[in-house]
């Protein structure tokens, strides 16, 4: 490890409507070593990389690059010298292939302008050889799964002689095992003395692959530290400014009322067979990695897909499948994993986006009632504990937390019977995340039924009573709690060990 | 936390201002341009020059709110002039041949309404884009029009007083046209800002797979937008023809442009989810009057065109700037 930082922040300022994002940031970046950046949704980690990457030009304040004073006025004057980004949302051409993707920025070109393909092909696959990625670069980069279009993306960001690499949340949407061959790519660019900055809300892989910690909060700079001297419990209280004693709420018991019964149900290459029923008092939770059909089970349940055979029995009462509104007035509701760009109405009021399910409740004659809207709304949000100032702010300018936590109240307000939450706090903060497990299980203990699809094992482990397992569209495993651990779970996932 | 939530705030508000203020500077505009023709502008604020401006426009703005729900929708309905010409040329053929006047009305609304449904159909069942399948209903009615017609235009004679009053008579000096479209001004505007149904196409336009999950019924919300926007133009094709007593095939030839850019103008976003029906109103008389202006100055007619794009140019700016302004 070097002494001399490659890049180094010094009094950065920056902000908004004259309210500051960011005071007095100072970070230093050193050549060989994976950095992580953590912090509370707002805490200022996206505006601080935007800065870094030229994006966002700061107030006040000096970036260093390699000993000298650089002003980035734009991406451009950051990627020259070797400043690159690669951000939650995937920055790619869907319909040009994977290497005309790589080369995007700089494409190699024959006499008169004409592209030279096969020179972009040759040069796309030793990149991507370097990764050990078996990707054809004449793929189509939409044919692609998330896991391996973040592969062309960190491909395209070393051909172009990268030294400093931002990863914004690079994990979000990865399975385990993604994120194996993810960490193994890191690590060897790493090794090529290659800086990394690593923005990332679990702790677990920050304390696996990174050598130093920095924390913000509101806006300002708590600390630096190698990761080996401090344990997770400090970096948690550092960011939420207070000692997490608690990380999950009590456990359940689970009764012996079946309030949800799924009976065979299949859908042709998707999943098959799955059975199982759900009992009050308890948080069921499903596992499985990418591919095992979770989402597309729930999805089969909830009314929302087509379902080929099979039966839902909601307290007794067979519903008609594929038929949401139904699912929905019976009180079965599926909350998406995708809060974005399915589930909320971004550029809408929250108000708006509460009583989307609910129109009938605050209509007379046909007509959406103003009064009763925001009672309606006020309630449900103020359910949820959401941070907002009015009702009539738009749900696009919430933290993702708030976002979540509309999302939800937008559910409840449908008083359902039985919620099916597909992973109900991704990326979003510590703080809020423990709120929405604490409401989960309060709803639970006031007699909701409770299925939590996820893909953190820690929030499996955590928060549910009973957990089912599925591996390419069935279910190979189902424990309680107390019996359950990481190991166990994961040998089922990955299907090495088939039980039942 | 509460930085950012004190932030967040300011920039609510400057977007609630927007809003408001959309349909309240194009209101300060007109009265603007009113008060500078009134001086300047002479023949302007005559009784005749003012009727029949109103008229003129009203065709175009019956379209404008059907294009506003359909905006609103996140689709687009390029139809509706042919689709106008189309439900003219049925109603006079009709009566030419003896049919009862309103029945004929009747016969050709429904006719245009079956238009939109077919429109609307192929968009939802099949998925094709609103753009091309209103472009290709836009040529099917047009050539609909021109063969019932063979092409030039067919007189329908004096047929029936009552149905003649649609298009030349007035209540109290205002012209039946101009009323008919200020009663669906009122109506719609309203709807669409309070009615179930009509929430349900801002939920459709501002995220369709959300609202889906949310247990709308985005497929037949979408039908009945089409099917609206198609009836309008029916109705005003209607309109149309007892005004002059004749079917023209090439009656709303680009009105359909006009409709949009009325829209447009009066806030409503290519997007989906925004727009109101009186905002439409507004810029289809913004444009109304400029031409007007135009007009009366003894301008050659050939500048109409280009001033209108100017105009609807100059809107869609000011709206980047700001919302830009809102985002920084």
């Amino acid at each position: 490890m070097d002494d001399v930082p490659i890049m180094e922040a010094r009094g950065i300022y920056r902000s908004f409507h004259g309210i500051y994002a960011l005071e007095d940031i100072n970070l230093k970046v050193y050549p060989g070593e994976i950095h992580a950046i953590c912090g509370e949704n707002g805490a200022g980690k996206s505006t601080l990389m935007n800065i870094l990457s030229g994006s966002l030009i700061p107030d006040k304040g000096e970036i260093y690059f390699e000993g000298a004073r650089r002003i980035f006025k734009s991406p451009k004057d950051a990627q020259v010298l070797g400043i690159s980004i690669v951000h939650q949302e995937l920055n790619l051409c869907p319909n040009l292939s994977v290497a005309e993707n790589i080369f995007i920025g700089n494409t190699p070109v024959k006499s008169f302008e004409i592209v030279d393909k096969k020179k972009m092909v040759r040069d796309s696959l030793s990149v991507l050889e370097k990764f050990n990625a078996d990707i054809d670069p004449n793929e189509i980069v939409g044919n692609l799964s998330v896991s391996r279009q973040q592969m062309v993306e960190i491909a395209k960001a070393s051909s172009m002689n990268c030294k400093v690499l931002i990863l914004d949340e690079p994990t979000s949407a990865l399975t385990e095992n993604e994120v194996e061959v993810l960490f193994k790519n890191l690590d060897m660019l790493r090794k090529n003395n290659i800086a990394i900055l690593y923005i990332s809300h679990r702790l677990n892989e920050i304390f696996r692959i990174c050598q130093k910690v920095t924390v913000l909060r509101d806006g300002k700079f708590i600390r630096t530290d190698k990761v080996k001297d401090v344990t997770q419990e400090d970096v948690i209280a550092s960011m939420v400014g207070r000692k997490l004693n608690q990380i999950y709420p009590e456990k359940g018991r689970s009764g012996s009322n079946v309030m949800l019964e799924v009976d065979n149900l299949s859908h042709k290459k998707v999943y098959d067979n799955i059975s199982f029923k759900l009992y009050d008092g308890e948080i069921l939770g499903i596992f499985g990695l990418m591919g095992a059909g979770r989402t597309e089970v729930a999805r089969g349940i909830c009314g929302i897909d087509p379902v080929d055979s099979g039966e839902v029995r909601l307290f007794g009462k067979k519903l008609s499948l594929n038929n949401v509104g139904q699912a929905i007035e019976n009180g079965l509701v599926y909350i998406t994993e995708d809060r974005k760009t399915q589930g909320l109405f971004l550029n809408m009021k929250i108000k708006d986006n509460i009583i989307s399910s609910t129109l009938k409740k605050v209509s007379k004659m046909g007509m959406v009632k103003n009064d009763l809207t925001d009672e309606l709304s006020t309630k449900y949000v103020e359910m949820m504990n959401t941070k907002y100032r009015s009702l009539d702010q738009l749900v696009i300018n919430l933290s993702g937390g708030n976002q979540q936590k509309v999302l939800l109240a937008k559910w409840l307000s449908v008083e359902p019977r039985v919620l099916v939450l597909d992973e109900p706090t991704r990326g979003i903060d510590v703080g809020a995340k423990f709120e929405i497990h604490q409401m989960l299980r309060s709803l639970c203990n006031s007699g909701h039924g409770i299925i939590v699809i996820s893909s953190e094992l820690p929030e499996i482990l955590g928060l549910c009573d009973r957990i089912l397992i599925m591996c390419q569209g069935r279910i190979v495993g189902e424990m309680n709690w107390e019996e359950a651990t990481e190991e166990k779970i994961m040998g089922y996932a990955s299907g090495t060990k088939i039980s039942m | 936390m509460e930085k950012e939530n004190k932030s967040l705030n300011s920039k609510r508000s400057f977007f609630r201002r927007i809003f408001a203020f959309r349909e309240a500077s194009i209101l300060l505009i007109i009265f603007l341009l009113i008060i500078l023709m009134i001086f300047f502008v002479p023949g302007f604020m005559t009784a005749s020059n003012i009727t029949t401006t109103l008229i003129g426009l009203s065709m175009d703005a019956i379209l404008a709110i059907g294009m506003t729900v359909v905006l609103v929708l996140g689709g687009i309905d390029l139809s509706v002039g042919a689709i106008m010409a189309f439900s003219s040329v049925v109603a006079g053929t009709l009566m030419i041949k003896g049919m009862n006047a309103w029945l004929a009305c009747l016969i050709a609304i429904l006719l245009s309404a079956a238009a939109g449904c077919f429109v609307g159909e192929l968009i939802t069942k099949i998925g094709l884009f609103p753009f091309i399948t209103t472009l290709a209903m836009m040529q099917i009615s047009r050539g609909l029009a021109y063969i019932l017609t063979q092409g030039s235009p067919i007189s329908t004679g004096s047929i029936s007083k009552s149905f003649e009053a649609i298009g030349q008579g007035s209540i109290l000096g205002i012209p039946n046209p101009v009323l008919i479209l200020l009663v669906l001004v009122i109506i719609f505007d309203y709807l669409l800002r309070n009615s179930l149904k009509f929430r349900q196409v801002y939920y459709t336009g501002s995220n369709e797979k959300a609202a889906k999950l949310s247990g709308i019924n985005t497929d037949k919300v979408k039908l009945y937008v089409y099917i609206l926007s198609a009836t309008l133009a029916g109705l005003a094709g209607i309109i149309t023809l007892s005004r002059f007593n004749v079917a023209t095939p090439t009656a709303g030839n680009g009105a359909e442009t006009r409709a949009i850019a009325g829209a447009v103008i009066g806030g409503a976003s290519f997007t989906g989810g925004q727009g109101t029906v009186f905002g439409a109103l507004l810029g289809i008389i913004l444009v109304g009057l400029v031409n007007n202006a135009l007009v009366l100055l003894n301008v050659s007619v050939y500048w109409q065109s280009l001033v209108s794009g100017v105009v609807l140019l100059l809107a869609v700016v000011a709206d980047v700037y700001a919302h830009l302004r809102g985002k920084n």
